[in-house]
């Protein structure tokens, strides 16, 4: 594998949200940039920079990782899933639908991470306990204090998701509009 | 809080990754999870000049079990292997550490190796490799090396690797029949680095007690049984011997007092774990 100039930008390719994409960047440049500036999707949002408050989480091959500590370079080949993944404006999926419901969000810079984070402990838990969401969304810092709403979004999404599954609803879950 | 720049190498081949380091020496930096390097990169606390992604290389990417122990390679992350041991009894010490190592997300992410090889003196997996008696495989393009961890940690986040040596895996003393292992930890938050945590393995032969987070390196002991008339002295000996510090987190006092009641819960809770 050749070297990579730190001086150039070179191409990253990467699955993102279900699509083959393709940017440039420096070796430098952090996956949560690469993200919102090169790639326009906005709804990863950067808050330390180091790894610890969450804001940035992202999927990365279906389990969650915060992006600002990953240099673009190893997500290359990756899927990578954002917030814009799990549904659109017009139509949100479950996980965005329950945050909607029980109006989780003040001033909203945390929301993506506790709704990344919540839809990688669905995905691999689909009915897990109130506990079990709080141990999850621990290491998620939000300061204005909307704890309470993001733990009832996070069970109310849970019911959602297991609702539309019933309903063979999977379009909806997917994000796609009808 | 953006890094200063670097050349990258996404290493196909461990032959690979050696050259970059002969080549480049205290300039290159080995990435895997990156989830130590990459803060430290983003505060300009390390401006390597190259950085050499070993995630690729399948020859490190593995957990192989024989008589040796449990070798884990360079590239396996913290969630690859507490699964392991969540579903293999040869590793109960790390089936209960690894759960206070960081968070879901980081340890999606970070590695094994990464984490012996950064050896903060707070974190759980040098910790665990010590009180276990493991070793780590070292090689730079010339050579290969095997060093116990007893040798490796040498000082506050300073250990025995060569600038030019990639860590290719560490090897984890599988558990012995009939001995018990016991890990807890104490932090201000579920994980944080802890201010103290302690691992205790009881065997037939004796009790050893690692503690990490009070001196510059992890360190462990043989202790007497708590039953026996000099354990507390013994414990609080060990306790001073630390040479624990105020610092932000914890006095020194209270430091102290953690080894001494953490350290016997733990060998009582390994004592409990001996079938």
């Amino acid at each position: 594998m050749p070297k990579l100039s730190a001086h150039l930008r070179h191409t990253v390719a990467l699955t993102l949200n279900g699509r083959k994409v393709e940017g440039l960047a420096e070796p430098r440049t952090l996956l949560s940039d690469f993200l919102r500036h090169e790639l326009g999707a906005t709804g990863t949002h950067v808050g330390c920079e180091h790894g610890v408050c969450g804001a940035c989480t992202v999927l990365i091959d279906g389990v969650a990782a915060r992006s600002c500590v990953i240099p673009v370079q190893a997500a290359v080949g990756r899927e990578v899933t954002t917030l814009e993944g799990l549904g659109a404006r017009q139509c949100p999926g479950p996980t965005q639908q329950a945050f909607i419901d029980c109006q989780a969000a003040q001033c909203g810079y945390c929301l993506n991470g506790m709704v990344m984070t919540v839809e990688a402990l669905l995905r691999r838990n689909p009915h897990p306990s109130e506990q079990e969401v709080r141990n999850e969304l621990h290491h998620n810092l939000c300061r204005c204090g909307t704890h309470v709403e993001i733990l009832q979004a996070a069970l109310r999404a849970a019911q959602l998701r297991a609702d539309s599954r019933g309903a063979g609803n999977l379009a909806a879950e997917a994000g796609e509009c009808p | 809080m953006k890094p200063a720049p670097f050349d990258y190498v996404r290493a196909e081949s461990r032959e690979e990754v050696l050259a970059q380091l002969h080549e480049h020496g205290d300039q290159a930096r080995i990435i895997a999870g990156g989830q130590s390097l990459v803060p430290m990169l983003n505060m300009r606390l390390a401006k390597p000049g190259v950085l050499v992604d070993v995630m690729q290389v399948a020859s490190l990417s593995g957990i192989e079990a024989s008589d040796a122990g449990i070798r884990v390679g360079a590239g396996v992350r913290q969630a690859t292997l507490l699964d392991w041991a969540g579903r293999d009894p040869r590793l109960p010490l790390l089936a209960k550490a690894l759960p206070w190592v960081g968070h879901t997300q980081t340890r999606n992410r970070g590695t094994v190796v990464g984490s012996i090889a950064h050896a903060d003196p707070s974190a759980e997996q040098p910790l665990c490799l010590l009180t276990l008696g493991g070793s780590l495989q070292l090689r730079h393009r010339k050579k290969a090396r095997s060093i116990p961890a007893a040798e490796f940690f040498v000082g506050m986040m300073a250990t025995a690797r060569g600038d030019t040596e990639l860590i290719e895996s560490v090897t984890f003393p599988a558990a012995q029949p009939g001995a018990g292992y016991a890990f807890g930890e104490v932090a201000r938050r579920h994980g944080d680095f802890a201010i103290v945590a302690c691992a205790a393995v009881a065997t037939g032969e004796g009790i050893r007690l690692g503690v990490g987070g009070v001196a510059d390196i992890p360190t462990v002991r043989e202790l007497p049984l708590p039953g026996a008339s000099d354990f507390d002295d013994a414990l609080n000996q060990y306790a001073w011997d630390l040479d624990a510090r105020d610092d932000l987190h914890a006095s020194a006092r209270y430091r102290r007092e953690l080894v001494r009641r953490l350290g016997r819960e733990t060998i009582e809770e390994a004592l409990r774990c001996r079938n």
